[in-house]
Order: structure tokens, then C-alpha cells, then sequence
């Protein structure tokens, strides 16, 4: 089983091979290059509020104290790895990756049908002619989203994540590889329709947008804030069907606003294509910016 | 959320450790757990005692959670405050822009190894 995903047999649909192959590269041989002994020089003085009354063994002096030497090896290893440790590892390279190649990348978040893929044909419609888009799809079976986004015309690829209910860094490392997003492109990453752990794994994207639809309602920034904390964009989708929901818009952005002060919110119908052009112009900034720092970089 | 694929992620790098550090058999690990990080610890003991019987370095292991409170800054009244979760105001103020200074830990801090 991945131990960075939890996935157990996550698939990343082969480019060229139609249907899914198992590259299976979930051998994590590759991870072994990493340097593990940055956790070492941590001089422990970030002052953690830790006044460990709570009944917990002091673990800076607590063992050593327990510890008779010559009946027993044990000892203490100090490590302060960060859990996600492995999954920020790919992220980071996955972000060094997309700046070396000007690519502007998108990580977008939300429930079950909130209308992600219905957004990105149509943003793919309205955009293909002007700069190069590519699209990862993220789902736990089917590679019907993919097909949806290839009818467009533009590139796709599906990573399955069988049982794992996000993607992860390492899953986006391979399609990454597989799809070799164009220079100074736009790569679109549609998480699985989950609003709890994507908020947790950073992907390498340089934002991620959390996509609420006004059928789900207007509570929901405040029953998954870590999602709408973790995002730099809200957009609220359906906005079509405003007139037959009871959705608070005001209430549903101030709830935003609570767990997140800087979040963009943006008001759309992927259905009828209303409010559009700001998220078309906001996408046409990201990679203006992003080519540009490209070039920077040479 | 999740604690599977965290307490996975665990194994893993204790793995890696016991290859640089040269142990064969984990005793005991520290783990510190934000209590605005959304890990629920009893989730996480669970599925650590479930996956730790799956290898000899971590068969019997014991799980120390180290709850880290949550505090955050409030550019409103500029104090530290005490806050239980992402979506609280400031308890001093009633002010909304918190920054969140700790509580997000998620993080192995030590081992005991032989
Ligand atoms: N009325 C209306 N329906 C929409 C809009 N956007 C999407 N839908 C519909 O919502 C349903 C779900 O849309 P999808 O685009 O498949 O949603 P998704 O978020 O990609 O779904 P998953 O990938 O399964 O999580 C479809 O029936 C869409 O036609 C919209 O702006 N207005
Ligand atoms: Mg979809
Ligand atoms: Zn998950
Ligand atoms: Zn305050």
C-alpha cells in the first residue's frame, strides 16, 4: 500500500496507452533520496506552549530518567518530521518542477459535483485558443471526467485513487511526468470531490480554489474550515440557481471571510457562463505571471 | 480525516529513520498533535495499533499524543489568545482576524528505538 496516499492501488491512466495502466511507481524507491537528517538541527527553541500538565511524560527528559543503561538499547531519537513530510517532499518538487516551465497550476477543491468539471469545459472552451491548458483529473474510479475535458480538445489524464479520497503529491509527481505540461501553460488539477483531506496534502499548485455551489449551502466554510482556510480563491458555483435556493450569499462570504480574511470570492455559472470573464482574466494573470517568472528564472 | 493514510505516512518515515539511524525496533513515539490540525488522536491510536502489527520495527509500539492548544494572534486588539478552533473569535476582542501561531502541528517529535 502507498504510504504517502493511503491509496492502496491508485492508477495514473497512461498518456499514450489508452485505457488505465498501473505504473504502479508506488515502489518509493525515489524517496530515499531526500535528506532526511534536516529535523536534526533543530535547536528546539520554537516555544510551543507545552506545559505538559496534562499527564503527559515530559518527553525531553521523561525517558532518559526511565532508562538504565547496559539492561536495555533503548534510546532516544529526536526527529521532528513533520507528518506530511514525504507529501511536502513531492509537493515541493512538483512546484520547483512548474516554475522551472512557467506553469500556472490550479488545484481545485470542493464537494461531490459541485460543478468542477462542468467550470473547467468551459474554461477550457473559452481559453484553448489563447495559451496552452492541460488538466490532471482526480477521482476514485471512471475516467469519465477526462473524457469530458479530452472532448474539448485539450490534453487529460486521469489518476484513479481507488480507495484514497485525495490526491496526493506523489500521484501528481507521476501525471505530471505522463502529461508534460506545455511552458508557460495553465494545469488544471481537479481533486476528488472531498471537502476534508485535500485541504491537507499540497499538491504544488499555486493556489487552491475551493468551488462551493449555492445548492449545497452556506454553512459549509464553517463546517470544513480547513478546506476554505487552505484556499486562496472561493468560487460559488450555480449561481443560476440562485432563485430557487434559500442560499445567503452575503452570509455564505462572510463565513469565508471568518476562516480565511484574504480568500477571492468569485460568483459564477459554469452552466450559463455568467461571471466568467473575471475568473477567465484571473486565470489569464496567474500564467501571465507565471511565464514571466519563467523567464526569470532562464 | 484521513489518520489512515497519516498514520501510514508515520510508519514510513519511521522506515526511513531506522535506515539512517541504524534501530530495528521502535518502543515508543512522540507524536505532536495540533488540536486545530483536524487529527482526531484516538483515530490516530487506533489505526497506528492496527498498522504498527504489520512490521517487526513497530509490532507493540506505543503512541504518545502530545496535544499542542491552539493560539493565535488577533490583529484586532494585538494579544495572543487561546482559540479552540479555526472558525472562533477572539475570545478577548470578539475580533475574526486571527492568525493562528500553533495548534496546526502535525509531527513526529521523538523516538524511543533499540
Ligand atoms: N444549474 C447548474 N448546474 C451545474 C453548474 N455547474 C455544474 N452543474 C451541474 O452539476 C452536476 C455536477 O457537475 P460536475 O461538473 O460533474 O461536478 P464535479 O464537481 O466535477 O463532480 P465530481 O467530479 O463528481 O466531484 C452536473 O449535472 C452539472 O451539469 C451550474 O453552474 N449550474
Ligand atoms: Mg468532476
Ligand atoms: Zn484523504
Ligand atoms: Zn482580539
Amino acid at each position: 500500500m502507498c504510504t504517502v496516499c493511503g491509496c492502496g492501488d491508485a492508477k495514473v491512466e497512461g498518456a499514450k496507452v489508452e485505457g488505465h495502466i498501473h505504473p504502479h511507481s508506488h515502489d518509493h524507491d525515489h524517496g530515499h533520496d531526500h535528506s532526511h537528517d534536516h529535523g536534526h538541527s533543530h535547536d528546539h527553541d520554537h516555544s510551543h506552549p507545552h506545559d505538559h500538565d496534562h499527564g503527559h511524560i515530559h518527553y525531553g527528559q521523561g525517558i532518559a530518567g526511565v532508562h538504565v543503561p547496559g539492561l536495555s538499547q533503548s534510546r532516544i531519537v529526536q526527529i521532528e518530521q513533520d507528518i506530511l513530510g514525504h507529501n511536502n517532499d513531492f509537493a515541493g518538487r512538483n512546484r520547483a518542477w512548474l516554475a522551472r516551465h512557467g506553469v500556472f497550476a490550479l488545484n481545485l477543491v470542493s464537494s461531490p459535483g459541485s460543478g468542477k468539471t462542468t467550470l473547467l469545459c468551459r474554461t477550457a472552451e473559452a481559453l484553448k485558443a489563447k495559451f496552452p491548458l492541460a488538466v490532471i483529473e482526480g477521482d476514485q474510479q471512471t475516467s469519465f471526467d477526462a473524457d469530458r475535458i479530452r472532448a474539448t480538445g485539450i490534453p487529460a489524464l486521469q489518476v484513479n485513487t481507488g480507495k484514497g479520497c485525495h490526491l496526493d503529491a506523489h500521484m501528481v509527481e507521476s501525471a505530471i511526468e505522463r502529461l508534460a505540461p506545455a511552458d508557460d501553460s495553465v494545469l488544471f488539477i481537479e481533486n476528488v470531490g472531498n471537502l476534508v483531506c485535500p485541504a491537507a496534502f499540497d499538491l504544488g499548485e499555486a493556489y487552491k480554489v475551493a468551488i462551493l455551489s449555492v445548492t449545497e449551502g452556506e454553512d459549509k466554510p464553517l463546517k470544513y474550515p480547513d478546506m476554505f482556510h487552505a484556499a486562496g480563491m472561493m468560487i460559488l458555483n450555480k449561481i443560476d440557481l440562485l432563485p430557487y435556493c434559500d442560499f445567503d450569499v452575503e452570509r455564505c462570504i462572510a463565513f469565508a471571510r471568518r476562516v480565511n480574511p484574504d480568500i477571492v470570492v468569485l460568483k459564477l455559472s459554469a452552466r450559463s457562463g455568467e461571471g466568467f470573464d473575471e475568473w477567465l482574466a484571473w486565470i489569464a494573470e496567474g500564467r501571465r505571471r507565471a511565464a514571466a517568472a519563467r523567464v526569470k528564472v532562464g | 480525516m484521513h489518520e489512515m493514510s497519516l498514520t501510514e505516512g508515520v510508519v514510513r518515515i519511521l522506515e526511513d529513520q531506522a535506515a539512517t539511524h541504524g534501530f530495528t525496533r521502535v518502543k515508543t513515539i512522540w507524536l505532536e498533535i495540533g488540536e486545530l490540525s483536524t487529527v482526531v488522536p484516538e483515530s490516530m491510536e487506533f489505526c497506528f495499533g492496527a498498522v504498527a502489527k504489520g512490521s517487526p520495527l513497530t509490532e507493540g509500539a506505543r503512541l504518545e499524543i502530545i496535544r499542542i492548544p491552539g493560539t493565535a494572534w488577533c490583529m484586532d486588539c494585538s494579544g495572543s489568545v487561546v482559540v479552540a478552533s479555526r472558525i472562533d473569535l477572539c475570545p478577548q476582542c470578539g475580533g475574526a482576524k486571527l492568525a493562528v501561531t500553533t495548534g496546526e502541528e502535525m509531527r513526529i517529535k521523538e523516538l524511543e528505538v533499540e
